[in-house]
Parts: structure tokens; sequence; C-alpha cells
């Protein structure tokens, strides 16, 4: 069984002008089909406005395909009886962590999914504390989240749906307002999620150096899935990233050119420790 | 021309629990025609810096002078200075307001009073200098896209004509093609206006391109002042604050570790390319003489 299926999915919306006349139809989402197995890391890449954040928001039933259908775990997203089912398989953290903030003291933010669950209390607590452990944030428990990093807090707001947990993540840019230090802690956090809770990820972002890490990487341009693969796979089409307004790691950007200048080496390389080995073997 | 900073000292909720020093001691001259850089993890006091430049905050002790001029002197101008340094927020999209496009940007002259006509054509000029067309004057600013809001912010500020122009984070939550293209047009303004551009940025990739000189604030002071170069070669430092060197310098480190000649000091990947190149043909040449 597949963890989320993605069938034909096309999104349309109408947009309007100030006298609320349609002026077009925009297909955002336009004929997309992705499976994604329980366990996996898919990264799912694309410049603005391209669809990625429309797809994630299918994927709990924030938004309903207009033609085409979402199954989480065989529920159909656009049943109303699987709604409340849907969202504790699957959760969202977005990408500014002020709006997902509520609480005033951080074990109260993370206990409110769980708390909204109608679940006792002693295992809220048990929820609340072995969440805040997943993402190495309990030495904050009682802390006020306003005095917290933007790293720290999107940590809580991933802490606030563990406690729900879910069998798969959505994170839509959770990086995009970080320095480099929250990014990595972030990245880390839920890159453990996967790895010690088999938790599903589905990354949208646009930092190549996130996808590094990925399973399976989609391509997303003007609403349609234009490439998918392995990051490896992915990547060593500089040429085709760029036409799609993105950039590729740093090490497979300096082998691109290297071989352009007609030295001998692969384009297939990710990191800078396969770079630097092929080099090495030149010299 | 320059705005300068003395033994600037910024307390925050001082005399309860929880004060705490957002600046501490910072000294500090910014000429006019300068591109700087401001780096430093969340919470290092990048932010507070830049807004005591156009007297936003005031210092708890310590002096700027704009030109010479006391800042907080009873005299002083304080809304002109902030018509001659112009600061964008995080986010600017999410300060427009008006109805459209046109009227936003013409928001900031308004408020200096200025005639109508002159107004427009302020409002024109900044538009132009952004880059944005000009079928979408009209438009309400919430129809446009991420990057194109974010040049109709810098437009409004451009239009009341600063000198300096202060950005904290233009490119942030942009896409590769939309950061490229925002960070050029500023480059531009700097290069052909003379503005000088104070930079925030959280990525060691854009101010190792674009800036002549880079601040690093840590815990409220200021930890480096030089040239990207210079600052960065002191990587391992700046990882002990939480920032980084360019991806580009740990490949060289790596390759120089493990015995590749190479030199080590290069922030992009075009000088990167070059210097393996020199190497590698070196190489191919005493191997050609042996």
């Amino acid at each position: 069984m597949s963890m989320i299926k993605i069938k034909d999915v096309i999104y349309e919306y109408l947009r309007k002008n100030e006298l609320g006349e349609v002026e077009e139809t925009v297909q955002a989402v336009d004929g997309v089909t992705i499976d994604i197995e329980k366990g996996e890391i898919v990264a799912i890449l694309g410049h603005n406005g391209s669809g990625k954040s429309t797809l994630a928001k299918h994927l709990n039933g924030i938004l309903k395909p207009t033609k085409g259908a979402i199954y989480i775990k065989e529920m159909d997203t656009k049943d109303e009886k699987y709604l409340l089912d849907i969202r504790q398989t699957t959760g969202m953290v977005f990408q500014n962590p002020d709006n997902q903030i509520i609480g005033t003291v951080v074990e109260e933010d993370v206990a409110f999914g769980p708390e909204n669950l109608g679940i006792p209390t002693s295992e809220i607590w048990e929820r609340v504390e072995k969440s805040l452990e997943a993402v190495h944030m309990t030495a904050y428990r009682e802390h006020s989240p306003n005095k917290l990093s933007g790293g720290q807090k999107q940590r809580i707001a991933i802490a606030g749906v563990v406690a729900m947990e879910p069998e798969c993540i959505v994170l839509d840019e959770p990086t995009a307002m970080l320095d480099p230090v929250g990014r990595k802690d972030v990245l880390d956090a839920v890159m453990e999620l996967n790895e010690k809770k088999n938790i599903t990820i589905i990354l949208i972002t646009h930092n190549m150096d996130e996808v590094v890490f990925a399973d399976k990487v989609y391509v997303m341009d003007h609403g349609k899935v234009v490439l998918k693969g392995t990051p490896r796979e992915i990547f060593s089409n500089v040429e085709v990233m760029k036409q799609y307004g993105l950039e590729v790691p740093v090490a497979t950007e300096l082998a691109y050119w290297l071989k352009k200048e007609g030295i001998d080496i692969s384009t297939n390389i990710l990191t800078k420790e396969e770079l630097v080995e092929q080099l090495c073997q030149l010299n | 021309m320059s705005i300068k900073l003395e033994h600037v000292t910024y307390l925050y909720g001082q005399g309860t629990v929880y004060e705490k020093y957002a600046l501490k001691d910072i000294n500090l001259e910014i000429k006019k025609g300068d591109f700087i850089g401001i780096a430093g993890h969340t919470g290092s006091g990048k932010s507070t810096l830049i807004q005591h430049l156009n007297g936003l905050e005031k210092a708890t002790s310590g002096k700027i002078t704009y030109d010479g001029q006391d800042i907080y002197a009873k005299d002083f101008d304080l809304d002109g200075l902030r018509m001659k340094v112009g600061l964008t927020f995080q986010y600017p999209e999410y300060q427009l307001f008006e109805a459209t496009v046109f009227e936003d940007v013409c928001f900031g002259p308004k408020n200096q009073k200025l005639p109508k006509e002159e107004i427009e054509r302020r409002a024109r000029e900044a538009l132009q200098l952004v880059g944005f067309p000009e079928e979408l004057y009209e438009k309400s600013p919430f129809q446009l896209s991420g990057g194109q809001k974010r040049r109709v912010a810098i437009a409004g500020v451009l239009a009341m004509q600063p000198d300096y122009l202060i950005l904290d984070e233009p490119a942030a939550g942009l896409d590769p093609i939309g950061r490229t293209e925002i960070l050029e047009q500023i480059k531009k303004l700097h290069e052909e206006k003379g503005i000088a551009v104070i930079l925030v940025s959280h990525s060691m990739e854009e101010l190792a391109k674009y800036v002549d000189r880079m601040i690093v604030m840590n815990q409220g002071e200021k930890v480096f002042d030089d040239t990207p170069k210079k600052v960065f070669s002191h990587y391992k430092e700046l990882e002990k604050i939480g920032l980084s060197a360019p991806a580009i310098t740990y490949v060289m480190e790596e390759l120089k570790q493990r015995g590749f000649p190479v030199r080590t000091d290069f922030l992009t990947i075009e000088e990167a390319k070059e210097e393996i190149l020199k190497v590698l043909s070196r190489k191919s040449k005493e191997g050609n003489n042996a």
C-alpha cells in the first residue's frame, strides 16, 4: 500500500478582478501523478509559482483536486468522513514559524495537536516529552516561544506535528526564513524523524543542498512534473535545471564547468567529497 | 558624507530580568557609495543595528552622527534623516497597502509634501530603477508575484531618493531566479546612482558575490569588519558563531587538505574553476617535461 497516491491531479482556480469578474482560469496543478511509499524522503522542487505549494496543500486535504484524486493510505481526500484521519496521518509544517505557533509556553504549543485529538492528559504529556526530545528542544519546554530563534521555533512547530504521531510530514520551505545553523538543525531533526520513526517526509524547497538526501526528487514547472528521479539523476542535468530556474549543488556545478573546459570528470557528482576524490585522481 | 557610530550600545529590557545587550560598543563608519554586507545569526543584533542607522531605535549610550551632525541633538531633523536613509524590512511585501502599485510607491514622496508632478515623476523613476514593467503600474500590489512585490516595496523607498539604502534580507524566500534578479538590480542601483547599500543577509554566497565590505555581528558585538575575502578566511571562527563560508570555500579547503595544491581564498565557482584549471595545467606541463 502506498502512503500517498496522487493521481492525475488538476487544480484550477479563478483569478478575479476588483469587480469580482473572472479574469482567467489558472491551472496551478496540471495533471500530476506521484506515488509515495511509506518511509520515503521525497523532495519537490520548483521556482515560485510552479505549483509545488498548491500541490502540498492537497496532501492533507486543505485543498481538494478539481480533477483527479489523492489518496492518503487509500483514504480519498475528497471524502469528508476521512478528513480527521487524513490530518492525523499527514502533518504540515509551513515556511513562517511565527504563523504556526499559538501557545504561550513551548510545551503548551506542542500539546495543542494531541489535545484536539482527545487524548488522555497523561498520554499528552508523554507525547509532548517525546516530541520535544525528537527535535532536541526538551531544554526549552517551559520557555516562551517568542524568545526563541527562527530555527528553534521551526523545530517547535515540527514537534507540534510529531506529537500527533503522523506517518507522514509535509514541509513547505521550512528553512526559507532561517540562518545557516537554524537550517541545519531543522533539516537534521527532519532526517532523524525519518530514520528513527520511519516517518515519510515530503520536503518542498528551492534549496538544492537540502535535496541531496532525498530518495526521489520531482521538479515542477507550470503545474506539471517535468523531471523525476534520484537527486543524482536530476542534478546531473545542469542545463535543464537552469532552464527551469533552479540551481544545482555547488560541487555539481563546479564539476559541470570543469567538464566544459575539457577536464575528464564525471558530471554525476553531488557532494564535495565526491568532487575532491575525482580531482585528486586527476592530479 | 557618512553615517558614523561611536561606542553605540543598546540595552533592551533595562531593569528587568530580560535585560540584554542588543548592541555593545559599536564603532562604525558607513560612507556614501559603500556596498556593505551585514551577517550574523538570528539574534546577533543586526536588525537592531540597522534600525539605529536611521534613528528608528535610540541608542542607550554612544553617539551617532550623520554628515557630522548628532542625530540625537534636539534640533536634528529625524524625519529628514529617514528620507535620506531608506530602510526596507524583511518581507517588505507585507508593508504594501495601497490599491495600486503606483499609489503605493507615491506614498513616501507624498509624505515629503512634494508637488504632485514631482511625486509622480519620482514614483515613475523609482519603478523604472527596480525594473518594474510599466503595464503593471495600475495593478493591485496583491496580485503580483513575490519578486515583483519586493521590487515595489524597494521602489517605495527609492522614491524618497535616499543616499543610503538598507535592505534586510531582500532576497529571502525568493527562488534562485528571483534572488539573482533583485540582487542584480540592487547592484545596478549602487553602481549607476551611487547609492550606498547596506545588505543584511543569511546567504554567504550572496555576500561573497556582491558586497565590498562585510560586517559580522555576534551577541551584539561587531566581530569582523573587512573585505569578504578576509572575513571568510576566518571561516572556522564564523562557524563558531553560527555562520559559515560560501560552500565553494569548503570544496577548496578539502582539496588542499587532500594534497591538491590549490589556493583556497576564492568566493565564487568561477574563480575556483580557474584555480583548479591552473593547477591541472601546471601538472600536465610538469608531466610532459619529466
